[in-house]
């Protein structure tokens, strides 16, 4: 791409050109040798944004009311808040003690969880969850379950109890600075706690309208279910038709 | 072997092992909770650092953290360790070495504490930090000069340099560009201009190199550039005749973890010499760059010791400088805050983490910079990289990384703003590296007190600079 020098000259502001050129922060200006204040509180809004999205609490009622005839569980990992949540990822992929779930046999079993942005849940799990059921009408479903404080690896130990054999996990994906609602899908076939991040496929970004729509998310992963039945696994063997887990999502 | 206990607050500590006892001894972090391997009481932890301030420094040279036989890393080690680099020091204990340090920082001395380099190992330089404060920490990396040069000479006394870090997220030329014109009219990119790609794709990898040469060429600027691809690929790119300046590459303090990352030692021998052989260098012939950070090898299950032990995150991390200063290298780099929560959960413990590593990284001989950084996920914020950044200017850091307006669009991090470095310069009175601050005056980016000019888009430097962006 490039700004042909007509148009550098037509904004009226030469500094124009670098910031069409990338979204990067440049051409911020100076203020001495720190930035300027309205950019400086620019910046801060939107960590604002981020570190809110990672702290707010998971409100079940939300996604109640936006669920109203789907059958609902609640579950809390074994890390009991926020800061331990955040320490220990080992802790967030265990099931709280004492936990009992009803062991129901089914297809699926679909998790929605916190993960690192409660405001992803809020915001988008009930659009996906609503797509995502209507794509499946051959499958058996657990009921639905909410999972606090929750690593994608507790969608393991919740399918283990409900006794089901393959489970999708949405969850709240890391806030960055100019996307604090995004929501990940991790789907796992056969899942038991143990399973390695690379015997997973990942649908990332779901955040309509500036990421993906939740038909184009729920057909993906509607389509890699269908493939990880037939292949009897998922993971790096079905890479081919969509990534695997990143590094550090885990 | 004497049992290695002592008693505080009236209850009677012991620890069994070194891995145990360096462990024990670190200050607080999440990583080494994390890992099962954190004091379990502040009264522990003071315990375990009584011990070690006891310990005779030649132990490390006896007893290993990560078995000699099983890591590669150990072996390079101990094969290249030199005695008589050692000597001034070999018949302190961990305790007495802190002193004489800081005894050596407070004199200036700089000549003896940075002979030492070749007679340290990482474990030692560890140990030592442990029992160190914040300041401790900076007085003696002040005065520990290792100096190094490709096209810019880094690490002279009173120079604080900066990687010009222009990420995008789909790594498009003239998005890379803009944030490259950006930096340099902030002053930024003496030490180089380093560029994540948002893939491991050789020919990206080509394109990038051919872009940045060009920008280097056209205006003369005396740094350097890199990729920082996995060293597989820029191996591709030499094959291919790329202008390479220098060969990057993640490592870290155990076989396992790097064969986790796909290096061995091999390959960056290889890659290396496959660099010097291009003769890039005006001023130097450090050719090659390294990142590490703490808490790489328990992120990679790869952080045990002796009889399977965990070993913590801050000796492995300077068993990562040991890999990177067998390759001479131009750069070092600890991402201090990229990691996460899990291992540095805020502030205080970034802020530690950064001292440590700037720390051992100059007294085991590296070019040591730090790319003071955070997720939006840990307890970190603003205030706590101003505090970091200005702390490693007083430090004597080699170099800090920086990213247009502090927000990394490609890698979703935050690092340091262009104009953070012109702020840690001002503050504390250091300057560019020399080369490139004759270029800077050449441009006419320079005031007459030498400051980086704030410049209207049609000063003749900035109409310079701007036209590659819009060509």
């Amino acid at each position: 791409m490039t700004v042909p020098e007509s148009q550098y000259r037509d904004k009226g502001d030469p500094w124009a050109v670098l910031r069409a050129a990338t979204r990067a922060r440049v051409a911020l200006g100076r203020a001495g040798d720190a930035l300027p204040t309205a950019r400086e509180l620019e910046f801060r809004a939107a960590h604002a944004a981020a570190r809110d999205a990672v702290h707010q609490p998971l409100h079940p009622d939300v996604v109640r009311a936006a669920l109203p005839d789907v059958e609902l569980l609640e579950v809390h990992s074994a890390a009991p808040d926020r800061a331990t949540y955040l320490q220990r990822p080992d802790l967030g992929r265990q099931l709280a003690e004492g936990t009992e779930l009803p062991r129901v046999g089914a297809d699926l079993a679909v998790v929605v969880a916190d993960g690192l942005s409660p405001r992803a849940v809020h915001e988008h799990a009930a659009g996906l969850v609503t797509a995502l059921l209507d794509r499946l009408p051959g499958w058996s479903l657990a009921p639905l379950v909410l999972a606090h404080q929750a690593r994608v690896a507790l969608g393991d130990a919740v399918a283990d109890a409900l006794g089901a054999r393959a489970v999708v996990v949405l969850i709240g994906e890391r806030p960055g600075l100019s996307s604090a609602d995004s929501l990940g899908v991790y789907l796992t076939w056969d899942p038991r706690p143990g399973r390695a991040d690379s015997e997973r496929n990942c649908v990332s970004n779901v955040r309509p309208p500036h990421g993906l729509s939740y038909a184009q998310a729920a057909d993906t992963v509607a389509a890699l279910l269908g493939a990880a039945r037939e292949l009897g696994a998922s993971g790096v063997v079905l890479k081919d038709e969509g990534p695997a887990l990143p590094a550090g999502a885990g | 072997m004497t049992a290695r206990r002592a008693t505080v607050g009236g209850h009677t500590y012991e620890f069994p092992t070194l891995v145990e006892l360096m462990a024990r001894a670190t200050p607080a972090r999440s990583g080494d909770v994390l890992a099962g391997c954190a004091a379990e009481s502040a009264a522990e932890r003071v315990a375990a650092q009584t011990v070690l301030a006891d310990l005779p420094l030649a132990t490390f040279l006896d007893e290993q953290v990560v078995g000699y036989d099983e890591d590669d890393v150990t072996r390079l080690v101990l094969d290249t360790h030199d005695p008589d680099a050692f000597a001034p020091v070999a018949s302190l204990t961990v305790g007495e070495f802190r002193d004489r340090l800081l005894a050596w920082a407070a004199a200036g001395d700089e000549a003896a504490i940075s002979a030492l380099a070749p007679g340290l190992t990482p474990e030692m330089v560890a140990a030592t930090s442990k029992l160190m404060r914040n300041a401790d920490l900076v007085a003696v990396g002040r005065r520990t000069r290792v100096v190094t040069g490709l096209r810019s000479t880094l690490g002279l006394p009173g120079r604080l340099a900066s990687r010009l870090q222009p990420n995008h997220p789909t790594d498009d030329p003239l998005g890379v560009t803009a944030s490259i014109v950006d930096g340099l009219l902030q002053g930024c990119g003496d030490a180089v201009i380093g560029i994540n790609p948002a893939t491991d794709s050789p020919a990206r990898t080509v394109a990038l190199l051919e872009l940045v040469d060009e920008v280097i060429s056209r205006y003369g600027i005396p740094t350097q550039s890199c990729v920082l691809a996995h060293v597989t690929t820029t191996l591709r790119a030499l094959e291919a005749g790329a202008p390479v300046d220098l060969v990057f590459q993640s490592v870290a303090g155990t076989q396992p973890a790097n064969r986790g990352f796909g290096v061995t030692l091999d390959l960056l021998a290889e890659a290396r010499a496959g660099a010097l052989a291009l003769g890039r260098g005006t001023v130097g012939a450090n050719v090659t760059y390294f990142e590490t950070g703490q808490g790489s090898a328990l992120s990679a299950d790869a952080h045990h010791g002796i009889g399977g032990r965990p070993v913590d995150q801050q000796t492995l991390e300077a068993r990562a400088y040991a890999v990177a200063r067998h390759f001479e290298p131009l750069l070092v780099n600890t991402v201090v805050g990229f990691i996460g929560p899990e291992y540095l959960y805020d502030g205080k413990q970034v802020l530690r983490a950064g001292l440590e590593d700037h720390f051992c990284g100059k007294l085991l001989g590296l070019p040591m910079g730090v790319d003071v950084c955070y997720t939006n996920h840990a307890e970190v914020d603003e205030d706590d990289m101003d505090s970091l950044m200005l702390l490693l200017g007083a430090a004597g850091c080699t170099f800090l990384i920086a990213v247009p307006g502090m927000d990394d669009v490609m890698l979703h991090y935050q690092s340091l703003a262009f104009s953070d470095v012109l702020t840690t310069r001002s503050v504390l009175g250091l300057r560019p590296a020399p080369e490139f601050e004759a270029w800077l005056a050449r441009m006419d980016l320079l005031d007459e007190a030498g400051r980086v000019r704030e410049l209207t888009a049609d000063a003749p430097a900035a109409r310079a600079l701007l036209a590659a962006a819009s060509a």
